[in-house]
């Protein structure tokens, strides 16, 4: 038992620290100690980031199989603990601003970060669904938190609604590999999977896959997600753009090659149809959108279809080239959404695109920063985002998927329009009454930081792909 | 026959009705009867199986504790079942053919149904011989499913927090009841009595 515990030692931590700062801070200062406990917990989490990478080594495994530390898991592990801390941090002074700062909030992230540490570490079907409810449920809750607007408390319901739809979908998916398998061990599903999967193996495979993309909001499975970025207060959806989609995808990378690692090719064809399809709608029904916050979901639902095509090729090279591609994914929406956040209007939040016009004139020094954002969401060379979607281009290619491949550089160009016409905007859009921008230094900081991220990232990368290439190589062997 | 052979079908049949009946049933009340009666019929089952405790909770819990408040809820509540079911009738059409459809296709799946080696002995009985019920739960949730255990503690640690998020409102405009101010407060001080003359007023 001490062992296994030492294991999970991470997770014990934040757990602690969450169940440890309710309890003060119901009892003492209620939600004027709730700026300070926001900076508390992004500390510690971007404290465990350093602790697990600094010192994690080796795998190891707890619970009898149940929980896995491997290199896989701790990459995800950092990524979802820096992003979840940055976008804590990031969003304080809006959320003060407009007193939606409830100390529960920071409480709430912590323990949804509990929970997609646990879904990257799963080894088994049973912790699977528990890390992925345990995350789901705090953002169900964190997804109404303005609950005087409609928008919000009708973003929480329709995000909790469907999202229970998708458990039920994967529960009964994990039934059906239980009832065939005879164990729920994913190390006990791939030995029972091996060579020819049979069709009741096929019809839970298939159902957990649907599951999982509800998770990360791939096509056929996705309409939840403009509605619920939208209607969220918008440091919230910041949320849901980052951490959450790199615990989804890690889930999804560990269910396909831990537990039907035998049967790459059934998954693979189901996954290189998601991508297809999420490339593609992420691409086209973005042009029509005039909220920033719905062409951001749109735009998330294309970048999860480019991951997946990396999950597509079933290789190492492709776990990793997803890795890669999420690492650079997260760290262009951070700096985005320190952009739109900073966006605002007699003190007002602005959403609407049409509101950048010659945002350029007014701040040049912002809209240089966001216009090369938007060229690494586009993926235009030479900046972060190309080298992203190279990755996963070519783990595609080289994973005997080259009409995919195809694909992805069509639906690249097309989606590269809606991102220029940002850009467009804000150099020559007709003159308007100018946008204000939020005081905040912390905003500032962020997007200049991950702007500046986009240029200098491109010289070796700071080393992130070699360490994904270390953690795909835990996972794929 | 054998007695527990015919307890298994009337509890079968039972449950099954039960289901059936909560799903189709008009009236909202008679549907969380039935569904008491599917979960009675289902805790037979468990007896049946020699899993005493399931069934005690089964009965504790559900007809119990969520039946009942299901009935509070559905009784409270004004929701207007019949407009409910008119929309729901809109798309029923299609509800049915995708329905049928997914039945067809479980039907394959299930007529050529297979189990990997060893999977039947894998998921067989798991409580030891002369370990009761009880401790062979215990056993399991206290020790080989530790981490399940305490992570649905957090799973209900986070359910608590988002009910008292969204529901609990600090209000000031409202009047409070303070019973200890009531309580201490001095009948003497309170009233004053005033002699009023006929026919003057105060």
């Amino acid at each position: 038992m001490q062992a296994d515990l030492n294991v999970i030692l991470p997770e014990i931590v934040i757990s602690v620290y969450s169940i440890a700062a309710l309890l003060l801070v119901a009892y003492t200062g209620k939600d004027r100690m709730a700026g300070l406990l926001v900076w508390l917990t992004a500390a510690l989490m971007a404290g465990m980031a350093l602790w697990i990478g600094a010192t994690g080594q080796g795998t190891r495994t707890a619970f009898g199989g149940m929980f896995n530390d491997d290199g896989f898991a701790r990459f995800a592990k950092v990524t979802i603990l820096l992003s979840a801390a940055a976008v804590l941090v990031l969003g304080q002074e809006y959320m003060a601003r407009r007193k939606i700062l409830r100390f529960e909030y920071p409480i709430l992230i912590a323990l949804s970060a509990v929970g997609m540490m646990v879904m990257v570490s799963a080894g088994d079907l049973m912790a699977l669904y528990m890390g992925l409810e345990l995350q789901s449920l705090a953002l169900y809750v964190v997804a109404s938190l303005r609950r005087d607007s409609a928008k919000s408390t009708e973003a929480g319901l329709k995000y909790f609604v469907l999202g229970a739809l998708s458990s039920g979908l994967l529960l009964y998916g994990a039934s059906l590999t239980y009832g065939y398998a005879g164990t729920t061990l994913f190390s006990g599903i791939i030995e029972a999977a091996e060579g020819q999967a049979p069709i009741g193996l096929l019809l839970g495979l298939v159902f957990v896959l649907s599951g999982l993309a509800f998770k990360v909001s791939a096509v056929p499975f996705h309409m939840w997600t403009p509605d619920v970025y939208e209607g969220a207060p918008t440091p919230i959806t910041a949320f849901f753009a980052t951490a959450p989609k790199v615990a989804a995808m890690g889930l999804f990378a560990r269910v396909v090659h831990d537990a039907f690692g035998g049967v790459v090719g059934d998954w693979q064809q189901v996954i290189a149809v998601l991508s297809l399809l999420s490339m593609f709608l992420g691409a086209v029904a973005a042009i029509g959108q005039t909220d920033i916050k719905r062409l951001m979901a749109y735009s998330s639902i294309a970048h999860m279809g480019y991951a997946l095509m990396g999950l597509a090729a079933g290789t190492a090279l492709g776990v990793e080239a997803m890795l890669v591609y999420m690492a650079i994914y997260v760290t262009m929406n951070i700096g985005t959404f320190a952009f739109i956040l900073s966006m605002e209007r007699d003190g007002q939040p602005v959403t609407d695109i049409a509101s950048l016009n010659m945002y350029s004139r007014a701040h040049p020094g912002r809209a240089l920063a966001m216009l090369l954002l938007l060229f690494s969401l586009a993926g235009v060379p030479p900046l972060l985002g190309f080298f992203g979607k190279l990755y996963v281009l070519r783990a595609a290619y080289e994973g005997g998927l080259a009409w995919l491949a195809v694909a992805g550089v069509i639906a690249s160009v097309i989606g590269a329009f809606y991102y220029l016409r940002i850009v467009y905007y804000m150099y020559f859009g007709e003159e308007r009454e100018p946008l204000e921008t939020g005081k905040s230094p912390v905003q500032w900081g962020f997007l200049m930081a991950s702007a500046a991220l986009m240029l200098l990232g491109i010289i070796n990368m700071f080393g992130v792909d070699s360490m994904a290439q270390a953690a795909a190589a835990t996972l794929v062997n | 026959m054998t007695i527990a052979a015919m307890s298994f079908y009337l509890f079968a049949i039972s449950a099954l009705t039960g289901g059936l009946f909560t799903v189709i049933s008009r009236n909202p009340v008679h549907s969380v009867l039935w569904l008491i009666l599917s979960f009675i019929s289902a805790a037979g089952l468990f007896v049946l199986l020699g899993a005493e405790f399931v069934a005690m909770l089964l009965i504790i819990v559900y007809v119990g504790a969520v039946a009942v408040l299901f009935l509070f809820v559905v009784m409270m509540l004004d929701v207007d079942f019949a407009e409910l079911k008119a929309e729901m009738a809109k798309y029923m059409p299609l509800a049915l053919l995708i329905g049928v459809i997914l039945l067809m296709q479980f039907g394959l799946a299930f007529g050529n149904w297979t189990m990997a080696e060893g999977a039947e002995a894998a998921r067989g009985a798991i409580a030891p011989d002369g370990v009761e019920n009880t401790a062979a739960l215990g056993l399991l949730l206290y020790d080989k499913y530790f981490l399940l255990f305490q992570l649905s503690g957090l799973i209900l640690l986070v359910a608590m927090i988002g009910a008292i998020v969204l529901t609990l409102r600090h209000r000031s405009d409202v009047k409070r009841q303070d019973v200890l101010a009531q309580m201490y407060r001095d009948p003497a001080k309170a009233m004053e009595l005033k002699d009023v003359k006929p026919g003057q007023g105060l």
